[in-house]
């Protein structure tokens, strides 16, 4: 099997993960890690073997590379992403892309033209439960979808908060970017890009700078609606807790990491596996090994997915830039319809950069935090 | 080692197939006094040993059982630290090194707060880590702790960064400061096993997914009978019904089967389960040790 050499730039929590599961997925080799803290780079070299590289630019000269797996602040993913693909690299980036549209669709041109595969970390696409609704979905196992309900909740802001990238607007933090992205990229993965907003609102709760909860409604162009409700600052859930539900003509799935519910009903027909009325699958029975476990079966099928779509760039594979593009021009189209209604002071902030602050290479001076909250 | 031990997951809301049933679950053992009563229910159906995780509630139960050693006699803890949600969440909010801070112990212990500081100072991991095994056992001074296990989370962790050696510190400092036995809990036990040896810790005890239908079982089940062949290894199957995947008859039968199984964890909220999971793996074994 080709093994391709690659680099982790960023080690908060989600690059440390990465690192972690790269050196054990087969097809890949961890050549060196890179982040701006030398204090943590070096501690992590000294301890691992792996060589440490300060500088992202000087990652870019290490011969022999051949990818990179981006988990700094979303920021700083767009320049990365640039100088990576001038060299030939392939890049896999954490979510979401880019702060922007236009950069995200500049990542988008970059890697085709480039001919090298752009892959995004919307993990919840390698669950199985979630690939199964998919895979249901694309044979009309509930016939057309009239209306999604996306969900998520999770504990990560409970009291007032700020300090982190994660609670600064101009460094992609906010439960919309952080959080809600994950259920919409869901959400599009089986009904496609909506094509409208009709309000949306992005209460803060805790956060200074940030939205703590995201609620919309959107419209797609096959006439569904959906709904969006996430909330960030909901202590029940003990970690994040993603739920899809989707009505259809002639049936409705509701579907979570854990378990897949999916009722046929009397006009639909049974598929195998599924009878008419309810059936329940479970994540135990859908999910295949990887090679390699750590917190989740799907961070580990994501990275050998990434390495295989560095052996075929042009075959289609899942969380392509394109793909995760439609996600960014969803975020925006909440976004946009929030600011309609809301208070002008919420709205300038929203859409300003951070407040002028001294920034190292990866936008921080203490701390260091990935670029996901999971 | 005793060849049944009793888990804790079900007290925390924590359940691998349903949401739905972990919420009820979180519900049902809200009181501290139903997750005492339900481990009373293992005991009574003679089970010794409670397998848990280092969460700030089990050191509520830890302080029941230390005051009553008349009704709980020589009732063993097996510790698995760390609770590895606070600290994530820690390192979210404040950053590594302050969260580390935070964990580290407070001034009052001066022995332990100088080491920290130099530890902070040298950037010594290794020094850090021990203050952090500290730290987590105290809830369970005076109690039996013939066992001290690392979290599949850290052990995983660990072991797909490379860092070896840190498995070695750990087992040396369980040993010497407590004069117990290292556990490591891994989903990734073939490729932990040559690790292990590799940095010295023989024979290990090891506790890992094993379940008829291979759930967590990364490289598959044939890859766990080579491993263990190739490195001998004292194996607790944890997750034997799959988190509730298998009919719980088939499973127990199948996982006592398994050669290099040499104790099996399991959960449970009722007395009824507890009792009904503990008579299958008595009967399954008696089944065996006749056939053989």
């Amino acid at each position: 099997m080709t093994s391709f050499n690659v680099a982790v730039v960023g080690l908060g929590k989600m690059g440390i993960s990465h690192m972690a599961i790269a050196r054990r997925t087969p097809g890949l080799r961890l050549g060196a890690v890179c982040d701006a803290s030398s204090l943590l780079g070096n501690a992590v070299a000294r301890y691992t073997g792996t060589p440490f590289v300060q500088r992202f630019d000087d990652l870019m000269t290490m011969p022999g590379l051949d990818g990179v797996i981006i988990a700094t602040p979303t920021r700083l993913h767009i320049d990365m992403i640039r100088k990576a693909v001038r060299r030939g690299l392939h890049v896999f980036c954490e979510k979401p892309m880019t702060l922007t549209i236009a950069e995200s669709q500049e990542a988008v041109s970059l890697v085709r033209q480039a001919g090298v595969a752009g892959q995004i970390g919307y993990h919840n696409r390698f669950v199985g439960t979630f690939a199964e609704t998919k895979r249901l979905l694309g044979i009309g196992a509930i016939g057309r979808v009239r209306h999604v309900l996306a969900e998520a909740y999770g504990p990560v802001v409970l009291k007032p908060a700020g300090g982190t990238w994660r609670s600064s607007a101009g460094e992609g933090g906010g439960c919309l970017f952080d959080y809600a992205a994950h259920p919409l990229n869901l959400m599009n993965w089986y009904l496609g890009v909506p094509e409208d907003c009709r309000g949306a609102q992005l209460p803060r709760q805790w956060s200074s700078d940030v939205e703590d909860a995201v609620y919309a409604t959107l419209n797609f162009a096959s006439g569904a609606t959906g709904q969006v409700s996430v909330n960030w600052a909901d202590e029940t859930a003990r970690k994040m807790t993603t739920r899809i539900s989707l009505w259809g003509d002639h049936g409705k799935i509701v579907v979570d990491r854990q378990e897949l519910h999916v009722f046929i009903g009397a006009g639909g027909a049974a598929q195998p596996g599924y009878r008419q009325g309810w059936t329940v699958r479970n994540i135990t029975e859908l999910t295949p090994h990887p090679a390699f476990y750590l917190r989740g079966e799907e961070y580990s099928a994501q990275m050998e997915g990434f390495a295989q779509a560095m052996a075929t760039p042009s075959q289609p594979y899942v969380n392509d830039f394109a793909s995760a593009a439609g996600t960014d021009l969803t975020l925006d189209l909440i976004r946009v319809a929030a600011q309609r209604h809301a208070e002008p002071p919420a709205v300038t902030a929203t859409l300003k950069p951070a407040p002028v602050r001294r920034l190292t290479l990866f936008g921080r001076r203490t701390g260091h935090v990935g670029s996901s909250a999971t | 080692m005793d060849r049944i031990l009793f888990g804790d997951n079900q007290f925390f809301g924590i359940n691998h197939m349903s949401e739905d049933k972990a919420r009820q679950q979180a519900m049902r053992f809200a009181d501290l006094s139903a997750i005492v009563s339900t481990i009373a229910d293992a005991r009574d159906a003679g089970i010794r040993t409670f397998m848990c995780t280092t969460h700030e509630r089990i050191g509520q139960v830890a302080e029941i059982v230390r005051r009553n050693p008349g009704e709980w006699g020589d009732f063993a803890f097996y510790p698995c630290m760390p609770y590895a949600h606070k600290y994530a969440n820690a390192i979210t909010e404040h950053g590594y090194l302050e969260a580390i801070r935070r964990f580290l112990p407070e001034g009052g212990l001066f022995d332990a707060a100088l080491r920290g500081g130099k530890a902070l100072l040298t950037r010594d991991a290794e020094k850090m880590a021990t203050l952090l095994i500290d730290a987590e056992m105290k809830p369970y001074a005076g109690l039996s702790t013939p066992v001290v296990f690392l979290q599949n989370v850290v052990t995983d962790l660990l072991l797909g960064l490379g860092y070896d050696n840190a498995f070695r510190v750990f087992a040396d400092h369980v040993r010497k400061r407590y004069n117990a036995e290292p556990g490591f809990i891994t989903m990734n036990l073939p490729a932990l096993l040559p690790v292990l040896r590799s940095v010295g810790v023989d024979n290990p005890i090891v506790c890992a997914n094993v379940n008829k239908a291979g759930f967590r079982m990364s490289g598959g089940i044939e890859a766990y009978r080579q491993a263990t062949r190739a490195h001998p290894a004292r194996v607790i199957a944890m997750s034997p019904l799959a988190s509730g995947a298998l009919p719980a008859a088939e499973a127990i039968e199948w996982v006592t089967g398994e050669r290099y199984v040499e104790a099996i964890l399991f959960g449970a909220s009722s007395a009824a389960n507890i009792r009904n999971t503990v008579d299958l793996i008595r009967s399954s074994d008696a089944r065996l040790a006749v056939a053989a």
